[in-house]
């Protein structure tokens, strides 16, 4: 324990949140043993507090070391975070109201729900509900990466911290459901934009301005490269990367069940609009990895050993660690762990509710609600144990190809819950091949191109590279268009829609 | 139709070659970096547009 100080600051938040998380429970209580009340917090949370828990929900403790830490290594491209979290939110404000709709009156808690009520396929949601898992499970994984990089630059060693911070995590999920990521997220985001602003404020100010900071950036990661003659070159590279991120964004599972936990369609409309606070906080914390390199920590002697054990991921504690008092290092430090916890926290029961209502209900048992309860709990333990072996087991590069690999699966589950939302034109059998087309493809496209996301193709003579994920949907949903029209005649399944045209005005 | 208003944020934050350049600068700050920041409080205001004028129009919920 290098730093007595920090340390203390940093495990007195951290109790203090989980203390918290326990008591949140009662806060609005409703019936915790209802699947409803413990998943999605009895679809009653206000435009405050949608706000923090969606908040706490896309920009998560992993987005505050990975963002600052690909601007540190690749420069301008790393800043692709900004379209990204900026093109979300009209895909939010457009598409998810309806969603909310629906589910609402449906009972529906999770995507691939919506979408067994709207085709009557439970094949067709189960695959949403396995694409869902398994992209959510390297995504919490990596969380912990976050509060790993913390807690090691503190100087606590071993894996024990991790272990006992992950076994509270799972007792706080089992009691309080979602409410405890709510109430937490505001905990959380309190830290971080203290740490935000503090550090934006007084690092420049350490550091000579701003124009010296960007004076020690080579001219090559300033800003993208131009691209060469006949292709569109880091430019579409760019924007495609953004625009993928942002359509697989609120696909995710813990995404929507943040979206369907609030208490209506006018809270999440307000909330595209509000929601961009966050981005320019992103931003700021994106501008840290530029300061984290031109402050040149990586060559301070007391930094090498953690820089050779996180890599890029430990610029901006490192940056921390040097710029800041030892009381400042806990805040800033508690503010990264906690914004692990409350992610992974809505992630496991975002999982927990897919496994009890579109594995366990349709397939297992049909009827019992005590039991689907029970399920749901228990698989919520199940990930977040997963989780925490994961992390500890396996190669952090292997979770971060996964997780990359998760982004191009979870956006294939687009035309399938997106399209239904304005159009009953698919048949869900189209629908499951070309789901089934855009994640084989994307799989067998990432892993040709050793893990790099975007894939040049060649167009009439001219280079496009693209996000993988963009062109891959792309193909799903010709795929399942093509598909749908001799399907629709043979195998028409329109009269197992148990919705009605009303509820998508 | 007000709706139109987010096509301009498409435009305003994927169109990469509007963009891409260091000059002029802000506080130091290339303008790729302050452009992008600047399009985030941009698409906000547009969405709260959106938002309001659909809120007046239809009154129900």
């Amino acid at each position: 324990m290098s730093r007595p100080l920090a340390t203390i600051v940093f495990l007195v938040l951290v109790i203090f949140v989980i203390i918290l998380g326990f008591v949140a429970g009662r806060w609005k209580a409703g019936n915790l043993s209802h699947i409803e009340e413990w998943g999605l917090g009895g679809r009653r949370f206000g435009a405050w507090i949608s706000w923090f828990l969606i908040g706490g929900d896309v920009y998560t403790a992993y987005t505050f070391i990975a963002i600052p830490a690909l601007m540190y290594g690749a420069g301008a491209l790393g800043f692709f975070a900004l379209p990204y979290t900026v093109v979300c939110y009209p895909i939010l404000y457009l598409v998810f109201p309806k969603l909310w709709k629906v589910s609402n009156k449906y009972g529906y808690i999770t995507g691939p729900e919506f979408v067994r009520g709207r085709y009557g396929n439970r094949w067709l949601a189960l695959a949403i509900g396995i694409t869902g898992i398994a992209a959510t499970m390297p995504y919490i994984a990596l969380q912990l990466v976050g509060m790993q990089v913390v807690i090691g630059a503190l100087g606590i060693p071993g894996h024990l911290p991790l272990i006992v911070a992950f076994v509270v995590l799972a007792a706080f999920t089992w009691t309080s459901g979602l409410r405890a990521p709510a109430m937490i997220s505001i905990i959380k985001d309190l830290l971080i934009y203290i740490t935000v602003l503090v550090t934006i404020v007084a690092i420049p100010i350490s550091m000579g301005g701003f124009s010296n900071i960007f004076a020690h950036i080579p001219p090559a990661k300033l800003i993208l490269p131009l691209p060469p003659k006949g292709s569109s070159g880091a430019y579409s590279g760019y924007a495609t990367l953004a625009l993928g991120s942002a359509m697989a964004l609120f696909l995710y599972p813990h995404t929507t069940t943040g979206i369907l936990s609030s208490a209506g369609p006018r809270i999440i409309k307000r909330n595209a609009a509000l929601l961009p606070a966050y981005t320019i906080m992103l931003g700021l914390l994106a501008l840290l990895g530029f300061m984290a390199f031109a402050s040149g920590v990586e060559k301070l002697p007391q930094f090498s050993e953690g820089f050779a054990r996180y890599k890029a991921s430990y610029a901006v504690p490192a940056l921390i660690l040097n710029e800041f008092p030892d009381w400042f290092v806990g805040i800033a430090f508690a503010a990264i762990a906690i914004g692990a916890l409350v992610p992974a926290a809505i992630m496991a029961i975002a999982s927990a509710n897919i496994f009890s209502r579109d594995f366990y209900a349709p397939f297992v048992c049909r009827k019992d609600s005590t039991s689907q309860m029970l399920a749901a709990k228990s698989f919520a333990m199940v990930m977040i144990l997963g989780a925490l072996v994961f992390i500890i087991a396996i190669p952090t590069k292997f979770a971060v190809q996964l997780q990359l690999l998760g982004g191009m699966w979870i956006i294939q589950t687009f035309p399938a819950i997106v399209f239904s939302l304005f159009t009953r034109f698919f048949n869900s059998w189209a629908l499951l091949i070309g789901w089934f087309t855009g994640v084989v493809s994307a799989t067998w496209l990432v892993t040709e191109n050793s893990f790099g996301p975007t894939w040049t193709f060649h167009v009439f003579g001219y280079s496009v590279p693209s996000y993988i994920a963009i062109a891959t949907v792309l193909l799903n949903a010709l795929v399942a268009f093509a598909l749908s029209i001799p399907l629709n005649s043979v195998a028409n399944d329109q009269h197992r829609d148990e919705t009605e045209i009303a509820d998508y005005v | 139709m007000i709706r139109i208003l987010f096509l301009a944020i498409f435009i305003l934050a994927l169109w990469v070659p509007a963009f891409n350049r260091v000059m002029p600068t802000l506080f130091g700050i290339p303008f790729f970096y302050w452009y992008q920041m600047l399009v985030v409080l941009i698409s906000s205001v547009l969405i709260w547009i959106v938002y309001k004028v659909e809120d007046k129009k239809e009154p129900q919920q």
